[in-house]
């Protein structure tokens, strides 16, 4: 024992450590602090420290050149011992620690710790968020399959669409006029080593200023924010009532980074890693490409948004909402903390939230997309056949010929892009069913050019008998109105 | 300690002070000059993928192949090998079109990048459409937008027939501000 502390002293002699990183860890934070609140970040960082180790692991295998990165991934999951799981530990890992810095930053905002004066540490944060999800992005394409190779295109089409710019950042972006080596070695560095190293940077300017300016106190209703008395009554509310970080505080930091550590080794484990899918061939077309989880928003808003609003959105809205992210701690540096005298703050948060839920969910089965073979590989029910003449069973063929189905849902099967056909009898007439078959119209195209008289008709007259037994087809009163006030000879044809 | 410094401040020399401040002062000029002529190869080397873009140094001629593989009235999938390649591409070199022949040496060459964001098209000749996987753009069979968010029609390549082959200028991703060729196609009275 003696000996070791002689060995402890020796270091301690040169290094000087002991007495700093004692008081740093001794510091005192109000009692307040010390909740289970405040775990995301130590979370957010230990999940960080997971994946620099994992991620210089996983270098120790992978080849970042565009021929043979898929080949060393594969390489990694099926012949190199434990390859498999610690590609797992990383892709999972990323989804959680942008999970963590997600929940980190909604914690921070509710609980008003952007304000004085703790502005430049907001401000730090709103970027470490932005370079995890650069994180996330380039990570998915290092995992070089058709998801990072049609997902670099669309960040390229993005990038197309900036004004004047536009080509130059493309070409900035790929490394050149096409996806190919040169694209992936550049994501390599950005993954590898530029942006972990501003991380690195950013974390310890980060954690110096918590230290330094001290964690927020629990924020309670009715105790202003105000430049000039702030840090007086910080420190009297420390003073009177703190505790000291270790061990007071620091304990429920570590259950809960060692729980986040144990359920990301579990969804590893059971989950296994991500891909890599099909191979990085841009010949092979029959792919639907779709990014991961916690891009799944952007994706669908993509598909959602009028189109004419997309390139101004796409440009503007990055800008307008970084811009209000930094500026939020000067916009309102003072002032309440607590969220129940923010009701402004809660409800944007609640919509921000709810809003990337349900953009998440529907970018999950993707209802704006044909399902591009269910003309092919979705059949109707028979019985929806089985009682139809047979100028209407040929205009069930042309339904599914012309990829109809692709697009247009019946009795619970195909496409969702157009609306679902089950009851279109219930809606539409017959002059208005021939009318969009052939002009299209809304989202639809039109079909004049590739449907024959003779198709139209027995189409149209399939989907007239599309309505519930019970439920008449929709008719055109004015059409009755007329006939019925001037009976024509082809009346007694019927 | 202070102390010591103080005294030793004291006995330095105004001029003395004044000299070590001036050459620090050329030592960060120095520096200067040096990360100046450093930063010059350096923003050269980050740059080189613009030089030539603008002027379409990339692009090239490539033979797709005899126009005997394209009949008429149909549209057909090619597959080339982009013009600049390097050794780390792997398959990304082989780059996909549309081959579209109406009659005689008259053809269209579409990108299978849909002009909203990139992703493949798929060529469906019983309806003669173009849909795309992604967020559900769909063009007619001349590549003009029939519905979905695709700002245009689908870029096309431009193309000339020597020797009896098709051949295509090629050679960069088509994107909004990268067109293959800027074709905006719109079906007037069509509809």
């Amino acid at each position: 024992m003696s000996r070791l502390k002689q060995i402890g002293d020796w270091f301690e002699e040169r290094l000087q450590l002991a007495g700093p990183i004692r008081e740093a860890m001794t510091h005192h934070v109000p009692r307040s602090s010390a909740s289970w609140w405040y775990v995301f970040g130590s979370a957010a960082l230990t999940v960080f420290c997971l994946q620099v180790v994992t991620g210089i692991l996983l270098a120790f295998t992978y080849v970042p050149s565009a021929a043979e990165a898929w080949n060393s991934l594969q390489h990694l999951n099926h012949d190199v011992t434990l390859g498999w799981y610690l590609r797992a530990v990383h892709g999972w890992g990323s989804n959680f620690m942008v999970a963590l810095v997600l929940i980190h930053f909604c914690q921070v905002f509710l609980f008003g710790a952007y304000k004085y004066p703790r502005q430049l540490t907001w401000i730090v944060g709103v970027f470490l968020l932005l370079m995890t999800l650069a994180m996330a992005f380039t990570g998915q394409v290092m995992r070089f399959d058709q998801d990072a190779y049609w997902g670099l295109g669309i960040g390229a089409s993005i990038t197309g669409r900036f004004p004047i710019i536009g080509a130059a950042a493309v070409h900035m972006l790929l490394g050149g006029p096409i996806i190919a080596g040169a694209t992936l070695s550049r994501f390599f560095a950005l993954h590898v080593f530029l942006i972990p190293g501003l991380l690195i940077a950013l974390v310890g300017l980060h954690l110096l200023m918590v230290l330094k300016l001290g964690v927020n106190e629990w924020p309670m209703p009715g105790r202003i924010v105000r430049r000039g008395t702030y840090e007086k009554e910080y420190h009297e509310l420390v003073k009177k009532d703190g505790v000291p970080f270790w061990p007071a505080a620091i304990w429920k930091d570590m259950f809960f980074s060692a729980a986040i550590i144990a359920a990301i080794m579990a969804c590893a484990a059971y989950f296994g890693p991500y891909g890599p899918s099909g191979y990085p061939d841009p010949t092979i077309i029959q792919t639907v490409p779709k990014p991961d989880f916690f891009f799944l928003w952007l994706y669908a808003m993509l598909a959602l948004m009028p189109p004419e609003m997309e390139t101004p959105a796409l440009i503007i809205g990055p800008v307008v909402l970084i811009g209000f992210l930094i500026l939020l701690p000067f916009l309102s540096g003072e002032g309440e903390k607590s969220w129940k005298r923010r009701p402004a703050a809660v409800v944007t948060l609640l919509l921000v939230a709810v809003s990337l839920a349900v953009f998440t969910k529907l970018a999950t089965f993707s209802p704006w997309s044909p399902i591009m073979n269910a003309w092919s590989g979705e059949p109707l029910p028979v019985s929806y056949l089985n009682p139809l003449s047979p100028l209407q069973r040929q205009g069930v063929l042309v339904f599914q010929d012309k990829q109809c189905h692709n697009c247009h849902e019946i009795a619970g099967s195909g496409g969702k892009r157009g609306p679902d056909l089950t009851r279109v009898a219930t809606r539409m007439t017959h002059d208005q069913l021939v009318r969009q078959v052939i002009q299209g119209g809304g989202n639809m195209p039109a079909y004049a050019k590739n449907l024959n008289p003779a198709e139209v008709t027995a189409l149209v007259s399939f989907l007239e008998t599309l309505h519930p037994p019970n439920q008449p087809k929709a008719r055109d009163a004015a059409q009755a109105a007329a006939q019925a006030a001037a009976p024509s000879p082809g009346e007694s044809n019927r | 300690m202070i102390g010591d410094r103080e005294e030793v401040n004291e006995k330095q020399q105004t001029g003395d002070l004044s000299r070590r401040e001036w050459l620090t002062k050329i030592g960060l000029l120095l520096n200067g000059v040096a990360v100046t002529l450093l930063a010059m190869p350096i923003i050269g080397y980050l740059v080189s993928p613009l030089i030539g873009a603008d002027k379409g140094e990339y692009k090239r001629w490539i033979t797709l192949g005899n126009l005997s593989e394209f009949p008429e009235n149909q549209t057909r999938l090619a597959k080339f090998e982009n013009p600049i390649t390097s050794f780390a591409d792997g398959e990304t070199d082989h780059i996909p079109c549309w081959v579209r022949r109406m009659q005689g040496e008259n053809f269209q060459v579409f990108a299978v990048n849909c002009a909203h964001l990139g992703c493949p098209v798929r060529w469906f000749p019983q309806s003669g459409l173009f849909m795309c996987p992604c967020h559900g753009g769909v063009y007619y069979e001349d590549g003009s937008r029939a519905s979905g968010p695709p700002p245009r029609g689908l870029f096309e390549y431009p193309f000339k027939v020597e020797n009896g082959k098709l051949m295509i200028e090629a050679g960069q991703l088509p994107t909004l501000s990268t067109t293959a060729k800027l074709v905006t196609r719109s079906r007037g009275c069509q509809g």
